[in-house]
């Protein structure tokens, strides 16, 4: 017995016409004040037509656990003073590494139901304060209690379902290098990536860093074989291994949104919001298939129903890949690629930069960096580059680019989200 | 004799007390294991108790060199790592544990798959905390 009005939609359309991202790393020195104020700045600067922010009436701000973080809670009011907002409302939401796609969300929805036209969304996040273990601890804390208790850690439970496909599948430890080495190669053309270096650029470092300091020089055959000597590429959570995870960053990302009918006052190119949906799914012991997200099925489905869309109609796509395992999930979970299939298709070079469906232009999470809270509008920022054109070395090169998608995930799957946008 | 309540609390206690106890719904039948306070299925909100047998197979496991601090002060870091996994018990359900009797540094030693018996340590490694663990069924 349930009762349903009337099928999920916006009802009235939302453009994206500015975005900003500050620079991506650690950066003791500075907060997040620091990285938000980088990427607002460079947001304005986007806006084809500049934007007063006087005109803007409210903003979103995806923050996981700076309270913990930094010891500092309640970053709305913070963030609303730093940009000159106060009195103006600004919102803070919390879905673990999904906080600003929901910021996003709620920002979408606010303009769809006519309560604003002109909506910042965001997210900031400070990680390089605390050591990794702590670091480490602060982010279990998103798993499930029962996760915890048991010592499981965010690589362990990313670990242990990679353990599950490769059981599924016939496949070993292999299959991820792929996903690894591909991500890296797309991260020296982001000029806003953590590590801006492909793995044979690690390679060389390390040779250099030998050659440097008198030491014998090691010799690698190819990247998988660096990937695979365990005194570079020590285990996490095994099959984890360091080059499996996403690294722990400091950074602040924005967008600026507006109704629809607004979106010509800014710019000539808006870009729109096709699709979005979020859903929840709980802890390895609550779930039915331990190789899919039950969240990120429940997201995308919406997200594709919303748009009228199919997975096929999505030309490239960020996907969250905090950890290598996830990312070769997310292909399958998002119906890029049938269900056992992922690890074959990014074996392939089917998801290159120039191969048939681009994934991770941005260089992901794990060259990018990924400074939890403000991830999300950072990869649907990238969207947004890619399909105004902007995206420099690592423009996706497809005739008609006109359909991207980005990926969320939070936790260790709890919240996820898809979001597709679209320039017509 | 007193029912506990279905909730985290009434959970670890019983493992305290060497038992694994899951929630069943009084409507629908379902098996929730840790207990529930309302059916996913039904919205039922009546229970009962009932004891897991505790064997089952391994689902899934990793081996975890870089550890939280709390696994670190029992002296667990990249030289001593350890197990932890998901269980698909016999009963139907699952259960995410401590993976004890395996070769944490050799993980790839380890099948998934295989028979596994849910063991109750005298102490908890020596601090409070209510852990699950399960080892390799010995027979
Ligand atoms: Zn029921």
């Amino acid at each position: 017995m349930s009762i349903r009005a009337r099928k999920g939609g916006l009802a009235r359309g939302v453009a994206v016409v500015g975005g900003g991202l500050s620079k991506l790393g650690l950066f003791k020195d500075r907060d997040c004040k620091d990285f938000f104020a980088e990427a607002f700045l460079e947001m304005l600067d986007s806006v084809d037509r500049g934007v007063d922010p006087g005109d803007i009436e409210a903003a979103y701000l995806g923050n996981y656990s700076n309270d913990f973080f930094t010891g500092q809670a309640h970053w709305g009011p913070i963030i609303s003073d730093l940009i000159g907002l106060v009195p103006k409302p600004v919102t803070r939401t919390e879905g673990a590494c999904a906080a600003s796609t929901l910021a996003f969300r709620e920002g979408v929805m606010s303009i769809a139901s006519g309560m604003y036209d002109i909506v910042l969304v965001g997210g900031v996040e400070q990680m390089s304060r605390r050591t990794t273990d702590e670091v480490t601890q602060g982010l279990g804390m998103a798993g499930s209690p029962y996760e915890v208790a048991a010592g499981f850690t965010f690589p362990a439970v990313f670990g242990a379902t990679a353990t599950a496909y490769f059981a599924k599948y016939g496949v070993d430890r292999e299959i991820l290098f792929n996903v690894t080495i591909k991500s890296h190669n797309n991260a020296p053309f982001n000029p806003k990536a953590q590590f801006p270096m492909s793995v044979r650029d690690f390679m060389n470092a390390r040779m250099e860093k030998c050659r440097a300091k008198g030491l014998p020089i090691p010799e690698w055959e190819d990247e998988k074989a660096f990937l695979r000597d365990t005194s570079v590429n020590p285990p996490v959570a095994w099959p984890m291994h360091l080059f499996d995870c996403c690294p722990i960053s400091d950074g602040g990302s924005c967008l600026l949104l507006v109704a629809e009918e607004l979106a010509g006052s800014f710019t000539d190119a808006p870009i729109f919001v096709a699709g979005i949906g979020q859903g929840t799914s709980y802890s390895l012991h609550a779930k039915k298939d331990l190789t899919s997200y039950e969240a990120t099925v429940y997201a995308a489905k919406q997200a594709y129903q919303m748009a009228g869309m199919t997975p096929k109609d999505i030309q490239f796509s960020e996907v969250h890949d905090c950890f290598s395992m996830a990312e070769i999930i997310h292909l399958e979970d998002l119906g890029f690629f049938p269900p056992g299939e992922g690890w074959r298709a990014t074996a392939e070079g089917l998801t290159a930069l120039d191969g048939p469906m681009p994934i991770n232009t941005s260089g992901g999470l794990k060259a990018k960096g990924h400074p939890v809270g403000a991830t999300g509008t950072a990869q649907i920022l990238e969207v947004w580059l890619q399909l105004r054109g902007m995206a420099g070395g690592r423009q996706v090169k497809k005739p008609d680019l006109r359909i991207g998608a980005s990926h969320n995930l939070g936790g260790t799957g709890g919240t996820c989200t898809f979001t597709i946008l679209e320039r017509r | 004799m007193e029912i506990r309540p279905f909730n985290d609390t009434s959970y670890k206690q019983f493992l305290g007390e060497g038992l694994l106890m899951a929630s069943q719904c009084k409507k629908c039948g379902t098996l929730s294991f840790p207990p529930r306070q309302i059916c996913a299925n039904c919205y039922g909100s009546e229970s009962e108790w009932v004891e897991l047998a505790g064997s089952g197979r391994l689902a899934a496991y990793t081996s975890v060199y870089v550890a939280p601090p709390d696994m670190v002060a029992q002296g667990y870091n990249r030289e001593h790592p350890y197990v932890v996994g998901v269980v698909d018990l016999d009963e139907g359900v699952r259960a995410v544990a401590r993976i004890v009797g395996v070769d944490a540094k050799n993980p790839e030693t380890i099948e998934i798959g295989t028979s596994m018996r849910v063991h109750f340590p005298e102490i908890c490694e020596g601090v409070e905390r209510h852990c699950l663990f399960f080892a390799p069924a010995e027979d």
